[in-house]
């Protein structure tokens, strides 16, 4: 077999560097290159990496958008925009170059057509209402008839374009459900202000004394200002999670015809072309091995935490880990495995299902809106049958339509949505469905997938008390040299003790068996155990921890054998427990053997587990879990966990999850800790409890008000007034759901100092 | 009462002012950072190149200051 130069030099390095994929075309011959940034913490910040990227080659413009973390570079065409990003890293900050997701440039572009129209509703009241107030005080002491026909002309003529413009997403959103065939918020808002608009045109066209052009239009205003609101937390959530996700760096190194390597963005890799693979690197794309041999670790893929041995020929899936040796594998352009194909199909399914979740404010309006329509139909026939001319029977209806004020119950939800993920961005959860707060409420059993959400994506030491420090930062100053995945654990684990890790000088790799140099006169080897002459000790660790890899390291005749996997993550059983304080049932669904499952499930005390998992095994048991009247919330992050993120009631994925995960999940928990879990299910709660109360609350207000309209008494004064109070009780009442979180945060620190309980004390 | 006929143009004239305004900071791109503008202000090297505290004329701006 030819092995191409990129191979057999052993670990292929990196040539070039290639960001074209991120560059756009901007005006004049420029282009234009987005970079998140990490490590921005202060103000200084802001001069600092905008004059230290200035001198870069072809540079024009820099300027970094300190909300959401992120640099828009604005380039020569044809310039190195490479360049730019190792001037940012030479100064310390991490940076990376993205692209917006289509959600996020769809909703950024809809923010600001939303506060285009706020603000047109809102001059429109502003205005409108100096020509009432004139008019109200005016009916009560001498305004002559013919200037109140004039103010209330005038207020028509602004009115009506503004009610055309600022209304056009409410009336859209209208026509939409009732052609689906329901009546949502909308409908109620739509019918109340277009009745309002047409009756005071009436009124107005006949010089009457009463108009509501006010009235509709700061209903307008007021329920755009909640939209708006809602939008700008999503927006800046979507934010931040684009960020985590692109610094992550996801990048594959492509061997180019003439025999060089470049590191290009994974989203840039084409179907066909050769990768080269190192050991320790993830696989960017779905290929086929072309040259070499190594082992496949798959855990985040299938949940299966025993290695795969591939060889030339083997389908290889984006995501898994490249063990032990090189490897070039040719991208190939659909996922052609079963695996894929599977998953592919049982979300189709799942996706469809959930589309059919209707919304509280819906469900309020459902009810809401028949009841309200029959009391003024009613209303009217009441008057008429009374004796009343058709003309007041026909006004007071309306004037019953206008003060049920769907204002209250089109805020109820919005406005405590908005104070909920604030407070959950706070916690570490990035809240990404707009209906994710309720349906996450509403969940009463957990199902948590293992490996990478109760565990550490990557392996951890697992007896760290067997081995004396010395030959641990050994160890870790060896592996500094290896490429090994498992390299990086004891690096880490190293550090973390705070020992002394710099590498050694002259430490050499041999590849597929360890690293050796010489310390302080003597041989020190780290790798394999027959490498380091430690096979008993390692056969006593391995039976000791059957799941565990072993590493061996030797210093003269001193030997230590460090067993590595995937530990469970630190606040695992503090979390399953809280969860189970709140009344939740919790269990495991993994992909993994029964053994590794089973230890888990006993060290966070968990009873119920499912081992050996497909994917359509994890959607089964949530369909069957469904038809038990259960709601699931489901945590996963791999890819055979996306049907079952997405057949769930509401799931959750940690930001180191697969991309797929991600995009079926209602929110993403930041960090390497399961803790946020807790507090998403905890403070959503709470915010469906104020949601509740704020629909109470709107109902209360309509209960008091709507006899006072049937019998004729509401004035356009009154409307206004019962509208803006309404408004204001519900949205004051909504920042109650911050003000917890406040008095929470002593309570969280004081629980992260909880002794730590991890795998190994409970292993056999 | 004529004067409203002067007053109420002026009066709508002077919000629409507003409402252009406002237009025009979204369409400017004026709350895309909203943290950022409040932080910037602290700021003060809004000074051209050669007149700024601590900076020889030489340094063509492209070293990162010594912040600490």
């Amino acid at each position: 077999m030819s092995v191409s130069p990129a191979l057999a030099a052993g670990v292929p390095t990196t040539d070039r560097v290639d960001y074209s994929a991120f560059v756009t075309p901007a005006e004049d011959g420029a282009c234009r290159l987005d970079l998140a940034v990490d490590g921005i913490t202060c103000a200084a910040c802001i001069r600092e990496i905008e004059d230290g990227v200035a001198g870069a080659p072809g540079l024009r413009a820099a300027r970094l958008n300190y909300t959401t973390r992120r640099l828009t570079v604005t380039l020569d065409e044809g310039a190195d925009a490479a360049a730019a990003v190792a001037r940012l890293e030479r100064l310390g900050y991490r940076a990376y170059p993205f692209t917006q997701s289509r959600e996020e440039a769809i909703e950024s572009a809809e923010t600001k057509d939303l506060l285009t129209r706020l603000g047109v509703a809102a001059f429109a009241a502003m205005n409108i209402m100096l020509l009432s107030v004139s008019v109200w005080s005016g009916n009560v002491s001498d305004i002559d008839p013919e200037t109140r026909d004039l103010f209330h002309w005038l207020s028509a003529l602004i009115a009506i374009p503004a009610v055309a413009y600022s209304g056009q997403p409410f009336f859209k959103a209208a026509i939409r459900s009732i052609r689906a065939g329901g009546l949502g918020m909308d409908v109620p808002i739509s019918l109340g202000v277009l009745l309002a608009v047409g009756v005071s045109l009436w009124e107005t066209a006949h010089s009457a004394t009463h108009a509501y052009f006010d009235s509709a239009v700061m209903l307008l205003a007021f329920l755009l200002a909640g939209r708006v609101l809602d939008q700008a937390m999503r927006k800046r959530t979507r934010a931040v999670a684009g960020n985590l996700i692109a610094l992550r760096g996801d990048t594959a190194r492509r061997i180019d015809a003439d025999g060089g390597v470049t590191e290009i963005p994974v989203l840039a890799v084409k179907a066909g072309e050769r990768l080269a693979v190192r050991p320790g690197d993830r696989i960017a794309v779905d290929g086929i091995v072309e040259e070499g041999t190594s082992e496949i670790d798959a855990s985040l893929v299938t949940g299966e935490t025993a290695h795969e041995p591939v060889a030339p020929g083997a389908t290889v899936h984006s995501g898994t880990l490249n063990v032990s040796g090189a490897l070039v594998v040719r991208a190939t352009a659909a996922a052609e495995s079963s695996l894929v194909a599977e998953v592919n199909k049982l979300l189709d399914a799942a996706l469809l299902a959930k589309s059919r979740y209707v919304r509280i404010a819906d469900r309020a309006a459902r009810l809401y809106s028949p009841v309200v329509h029959a009391t003024a139909l009613l209303t009217a026939l009441g008057w008429l049958a009374y004796g009343a001319g058709p003309h007041f029977a026909i006004l007071t209806a309306v004037a019953v339509l206008i003060i049920t004020c769907p204002c209250a119950l089109g805020l109820a939800v919005p406005a405590v949505q908005v104070v909920v993920s604030g407070a959950l961005f706070k916690a570490g959860v990035l809240l990404s469905a707009g209906d994710g707060v309720e349906r996450i409420a509403a969940c009463d059993t957990v199902v948590l997938d293992k490996t990478g959400t109760l565990t550490t994506p990557e392996a951890r030491i697992a007896n760290r008390a067997d081995a004396p420090d010395d030959l641990l930062a050994l160890a870790a100053r060896l592996a500094q040299t290896s490429s090994h995945p498992l390299a990086r654990a004891l690096m880490l684990a190293a550090s973390r003790d705070g020992l002394d890790t710099s590498p050694l000088a002259d430490a050499r790799e041999e590849p597929g068996r360890g690293v050796v140099a010489r310390f302080e006169g003597v041989e020190a080897r780290l790798g394999s155990a027959d490498f380091c002459g430690a096979r008993e000790e390692a056969a006593r660790a391995l039976a000791a921890d059957p799941d565990a890899t072993a590493i061996a390291v030797s210093l003269g005749e001193r030997r230590a054998v460090l067993t590595l996997r995937q530990t469970l993550k630190d606040d695992a059983a503090a979390t399953v427990a809280r969860l189970k304080g709140m009344g939740l049932a919790v269990l495991i669904v993994s992909g993994d053997r029964e053994g590794p499952v089973s230890r888990a499930a006993a060290a966070v005390g968990i009873e119920t587990w499912h081992a050996g998992a497909k994917p359509g095994d994890k959607t089964a048991l949530i369909e069957s879990l469904t038809a038990q009247g259960r709601r699931v919330l489901m945590v996963g992050d791999g890819l055979n966990d996306a049907p079952a993120l997405a057949a769930a009631h509401a799931s959750l994925s940690p930001i180191s999850a697969s991309h797929l995960a991600q995009t079926c999940a209602d929110a993403l928990v930041v960090g390497d800790r399961l803790l946020p879990v807790a507090d998403a299910v905890a403070l959503t709660r709470r915010a469906l409890r104020i949601m509740r109360q704020n629909l109470w609350l709107a109902t209360l207000y309509n209960l008091v008000a709507v006899p006072i309209a049937v019998a004729g008494f509401v004035t356009p004064l009154v409307a206004a007034l019962a509208m803006s109070g309404s408004s204001i009780v519900v949205t004051v009442n909504a920042l109650r759901a911050q003000a917890r979180t406040r008095s929470r945060a002593p309570v969280r620190a004081g629980r992260s100092a909880a002794p730590r309980r991890r795998l190994e004390e409970v292993a056999p | 009462m004529n004067v409203i006929l002067y007053l109420l143009p002026i009066a709508l004239g002077l919000g629409l002012l507003g409402l252009a305004a406002f237009l025009w900071s979204l369409k400017k791109g004026q709350y895309d950072d909203l943290e950022g503008a409040a932080v910037r202000i602290l700021d003060d090297d809004d000074l051209p190149e050669e007149r700024r505290p601590g900076r020889g004329s030489g340094d063509n701006g492209a070293k990162p200051r010594d912040r600490s």
